[in-house]
């Protein structure tokens, strides 16, 4: 059980039940379709880019487990106001977190609240659901249309 | 005498290890069986004793190599109630079979406006490959609908048989959902009107005794790790007079007669569609899953999963937050759900976190999901092994999942 609530904690279940920012965007500039053809989690990713290279309003919509969804929703609000080398550092560090060794610390330098996905490290069949928003994302900021996980 | 779950049990080493920490439940036999230790056994023996290429080899250890090979063929034919030994091919898999059967009877059978038919139970393996060559044909690929229970339409099934109907493929029970198909019916209707008929027997023939004469079906699939054998070896059946139309789906070693540069002439039957060096070991493994299955005999093996089917049903239907998909009259070992709240992909992580071993997804049968307007369920699947502890694990572990999504 231990286990099980390292990886569903509060926020994760919070954000899973209430999603922030699952929703369009109007002023889109750029969108992207992912999803995992391994377990039909769907989402789309909708953001606005200014010409300075900053994401202004990022939203998303689909359907997937708790922790893909609960991943989009914090990816929204940790991202929104940022630059587009910012966010693809962070997702380097995010990507990082989720992979690392569960049997050492995890490291969690410089990814805020998205600390709490440390516990997927526990479950490699779930690190997909984790970061298919984040590939997603990458793909709408590179103008491809769609992202797989694999 | 019935099945005694605790001495079946023992038979499998794998069941003997914990999962997390805790004992391992198994319910994902649908998906593939675990293996008894006679299977692990007749296959390690054979490659410390016996090895050696089949067919042709002068020496002694290539004739006993082929010979083990050819019990294990008749050993098959014997268990599903095959006339001759010739009928059983040898493939990897159910989806080979199929695939094969599509290559070798579908591409000259099936014109441009011509109709296959398959129902919408189909798992991907036996929906694709029809699907696929209807395309390359023009050919019309028509689905037998199921009512809200998951049952077959069969009134719809007859308004769809037309004299442009060339074949009939239906799985003999729905691998996600559990439906156990009147395939007795699909037949004779289809044989009225002259259309052959191809059953996916790969979760039938694990469960029930099926007999292919009896049924009097013209191609029958399946795959040995599904019958607690190993992987990488499977089955067609195809009817005698079938057999000798088709053309052979690989060409290579092991399927001719006469070779020169200019043309071949190929072997018969069941040669004819086994190009290259087959699984031999995986064969003989195949062969000792039957003995022990007819061992335990086939009616014992019904019974004691009708008991867990309907055990667990009804623990499931106890919790409020549960819905069964597939609630077809017939059903046989398999059990599909969803929880109210709780996606059924953190149901598989939170069941796995208890050690129990289910399956959570779209069981490669998508259309059928969405018919049930579902995107993924959880699937609980039963084997000779699983006893009724096992169903109260998962009732228990169903309840944490509530807890921890409260």
């Amino acid at each position: 059980m231990s286990e099980l609530r390292e990886l569903y904690q509060t926020t994760i279940l919070d954000h899973n039940k209430q999603p922030r920012n699952f929703r369009a965007v109007d002023a889109k500039t750029h969108e992207a379709d992912g999803h995992n053809p391994l377990c039909g989690d769907q989402v789309t990713i909708e953001l606005s880019l200014s010409d300075d290279g900053i994401v202004s309003d990022v939203g998303f919509q689909g359907s997937g487990c708790a922790i893909s969804t609960a991943s989009a929703s914090m990816m929204t609000e940790a991202i929104k106001g940022k630059p587009v080398a910012e966010i693809d550092a962070l997702f380097g560090r995010f990507r990082e977190l989720v992979t690392s060794d569960p049997t050492q610390e995890p490291d969690v330098d410089g990814v805020g609240k998205l600390m709490v996905f440390a516990g997927v490290r526990e479950f490699p069949m779930r690190v997909k659901c984790a970061t298919l928003a984040w590939h997603t994302l990458h793909a709408a900021m590179n103008g491809d249309e769609t992202a797989k996980t694999e | 005498m019935s099945l005694d779950p605790g001495l079946v049990r023992k038979d499998f080493p794998i069941l003997q290890r914990t999962m997390r920490g805790k004992p391992l439940v198994y319910l994902d036999t649908a998906a593939s069986a675990q293996k008894p230790q006679a299977v692990i056994d007749a296959i390690s023996h054979f490659y410390a004793n016996d090895y050696a290429n089949i067919h042709r080899g002068v020496y002694e250890l290539s004739a006993t190599a082929t010979r083990l090979h050819e019990q294990a063929r008749d050993k098959v034919r014997a268990f599903v109630g095959a006339a001759e030994a010739r009928e059983i091919i040898f493939v990897r898999n159910a989806t080979e079979a199929i695939n094969l059967a599509a290559w070798s009877y579908g591409r000259s059978n099936v014109s441009e406006g011509d109709e296959v038919i398959v129902s919408a139970l189909e798992h991907h393996a036996d929906l694709v490959p029809w699907q696929q060559l209807c395309l390359e044909k023009g050919a019309q690929l028509k689905v037998i609908p199921v009512d809200d229970d998951g049952a077959l339409d069969l009134d719809a099934y007859e308004a769809l048989l037309s004299e442009r109907t060339k074949l009939v493929a239906c799985a003999q029970v729905s691998n996600a959902i559990g439906t156990h198909v009147p395939v007795r019916d699909i037949i004779r209707l289809a044989h009225d009107r002259g259309v052959p008929v191809l059953l996916d027997a790969a979760q039938s023939v694990p469960r029930f005794e099926v007999d292919v004469q009896e049924l009097d079906c013209d191609f029958l699939a399946f795959s040995g790790h599904k019958l607690y054998g190993p992987t990488g070896i499977g089955v067609l059946y195809v009817r005698g007079e079938i057999l000798d139309q088709m053309l052979p789906y690989q060409t290579g070693g092991g399927m001719i007669e006469q070779v020169t540069f200019e043309e071949t002439t190929f072997a018969r039957a069941p040669e004819r569609f086994e190009a290259g060096t087959p699984d031999i070991a995986g064969a003989i493994g195949l062969g000792a899953a039957i003995d022990y299955l007819s061992e335990l005999g086939m009616a014992n093996v019904e019974a004691h999963e009708a008991d867990l089917l309907h055990y667990g049903t009804a623990l499931l239907e106890e919790i409020p937050e549960v819905r069964i998909i597939g609630t077809a009259k017939e059903k046989t070992g398999v059990v599909s759900f969803v929880v109210d709240g709780v996606h059924p992909h953190d149901v598989g992580t939170i069941l796995d976190g208890e050690g129990v071993a289910i399956r959570a997804g779209h069981h490669c049968a998508q259309p059928l999901m969405n018919r049930f307007q579902v995107p993924a369920t959880a699937r609980a699947s039963l084997g000779v092994y699983n006893d009724r502890s096992d169903l109260d694990r998962l009732a228990d572990a169903i309840r944490m999942c509530l807890e921890l999504f409260a």
